[in-house]
């Protein structure tokens, strides 16, 4: 019988959410023991083995960062005796934190792509137990001018092509888009169109402060962006953006988030501006375009009509179950989930640490 | 040369539940070498050095105000491993 699995990463350790297939009444588990204390930044869940595999990418400000995974639907976690994940020594870096557990396309069995603290990509070929840096990138003549923004410097969205195992976008903070279309060997940026305002060139080819990326795999080359200041839309796979940003409160924010069947269907959380980062009109209100971003709906329906706390890039996620389900975690401490696309939302937690990173699946 | 190495109570779970443990080394350097990679990885980063809020005792004295990861040792001394107050 199929059943669903919410995970939640918080500041201070991790949560799991369970439900069963209607996913509108949840259990909560947690913290888990495991991940006290640790600031959970990824989670994921990897639905295309066998058995689904959950993925935690925790840091302890005392003990270092650690990728653990479980294979029964988190009862227990695991990580290899030489851990997970480890810049070799020429590269002279050590890992802060693991931004992004990223499971790839169905045709690539085995891989799972893993974004970190320093700016780093890396890929298993192993089902996500050890990691191996894209050198490609990691050598990339423009990484010494990537910046830090206020998390920290660190590639936070990897997004796989579904099809074509060579191509692959990145977004990091700050830098913008990165793609490549040779498996990772070179690695071009592709933030046309998309503004800064923090640089005297409003339009740099790189060092855009890009929050998050994502893009429907049956529609591959539309892809969604999620700036600092600005929503964008490109219809090439990111060779040229265009606002879409019309329609909305504000065009600031962090997540943005494609519905799992519906490629026209986009999810955000509009902040008032970078100088006041709490939901515009104090309103926990998530929003949503159903063409493609020509125009924007806030959902309300459920969700609290007083909030001052933002919603980070990796705290809002769809699941693919029918009708798919969208989930946003708060930095106060607030997970709210819709079984119905994001029309009804229901509270599955409230009062936990900072929520840094949610995913969700219908599972079995 | 023996060393103890005395483990703050949630680093225990990974040295099967152990207050302490012994190594051999000749150093500070050598006898965290020895210690299991899954513990060492708590106390050293993948480049081998001191995780910034991890403080390490020989005696009353911080390894960092001695000569650090190559701090000698003699046999019979244990080191302790504290973390700092760090964190919010």
């Amino acid at each position: 019988m199929s059943e669903a699995v919410l995970l939640i990463g918080t500041k201070k350790g991790l949560w799991i959410g369970r439900s069963d297939a209607a996913r509108r009444e949840w259990t909560l588990d947690g913290p888990v023991p495991q991940f006290e204390m640790q600031g959970v930044y990824s989670v994921g869940v990897d639905t295309r083995g066998e058995r689904p595999r959950l993925f935690v990418g925790g840091t302890s400000e005392h003990w270092g960062p650690a990728v653990f995974h479980s294979d029964d639907l988190g009862k227990t976690w695991d990580e290899p005796p030489k851990g997970s994940i480890g810049f070799p020594e020429d590269a002279e870096a050590s890992l802060e934190r693991v931004w992004q557990i990223q499971p790839g396309p169905p045709g690539q069995p085995g891989v799972v792509y893993a974004g970190s603290e320093p700016s780093a990509l890396w890929k298993s070929t192993d089902g996500g137990v050890t990691y191996e840096l894209v050198r490609g990138l990691w050598d990339h003549p423009h990484r010494k001018d990537w910046g830090a923004g206020y998390g920290g410097q660190a590639i936070h969205t990897v997004l796989p092509h579904p099809t074509d195992p060579d191509r692959v976008s990145v977004a990091m903070s700050t830098g913008g888009v990165y793609q490549t279309s040779d498996g990772g060997k070179t690695w071009s940026p592709a933030n046309q169109g998309i503004k800064v305002k923090f640089m005297p060139d409003p339009y740099p080819e790189f060092g855009q402060c890009v929050h998050k990326i994502t893009a429907h795999p049956d529609v591959p080359e539309r892809m969604f962006a999620q700036n600092h200041h600005g929503v964008y839309r490109s219809d090439d796979g990111g060779a040229i953006w265009k606002s879409i940003a019309d329609g909305l409160p504000s065009d600031f924010g962090f997540p943005i988030a494609v519905h799992p069947h519906d490629p026209e269907t986009v999810y955000v959380f509009p902040l008032i501006a970078d100088a006041n980062r709490i939901p515009t009109d104090a309103k926990c209100r998530v929003f949503r375009s159903r063409d493609a971003g020509s125009t924007w709906e806030a959902l309300a329906n459920g969700l609290p009509d007083t909030s001052y706390a933002p919603v980070l890039r990796d705290a809002m996620t769809t699941d693919a179950g029918d009708p798919a389900g969208v989930y946003v975690g708060t930095r106060d401490g607030c997970v709210y989930a819709s079984a119905d696309a994001g029309d009804t939302w229901t509270e599955v937690a409230r009062h936990l640490p900072d929520v840094l990173s949610v995913r969700a699946a219908v599972v079995g | 040369m023996a060393i103890g190495v005395k483990l703050p109570t949630v680093l225990r779970p990974l040295a099967g539940g152990a207050e302490r443990v012994e190594v051999e080394g000749a150093t500070v350097g050598e006898a965290f070498a020895a210690l299991d990679p899954p513990l060492r990885r708590r106390l050293t980063d993948e480049q081998g050095a001191v995780r910034r809020h991890v403080n390490i005792y020989l005696g009353n004295d911080n390894i960092r105000d001695l000569d650090g990861l190559s701090t000698p040792l003699t046999d019979g001394d244990e080191l302790l491993i504290l973390p700092s107050v760090a964190g919010g």
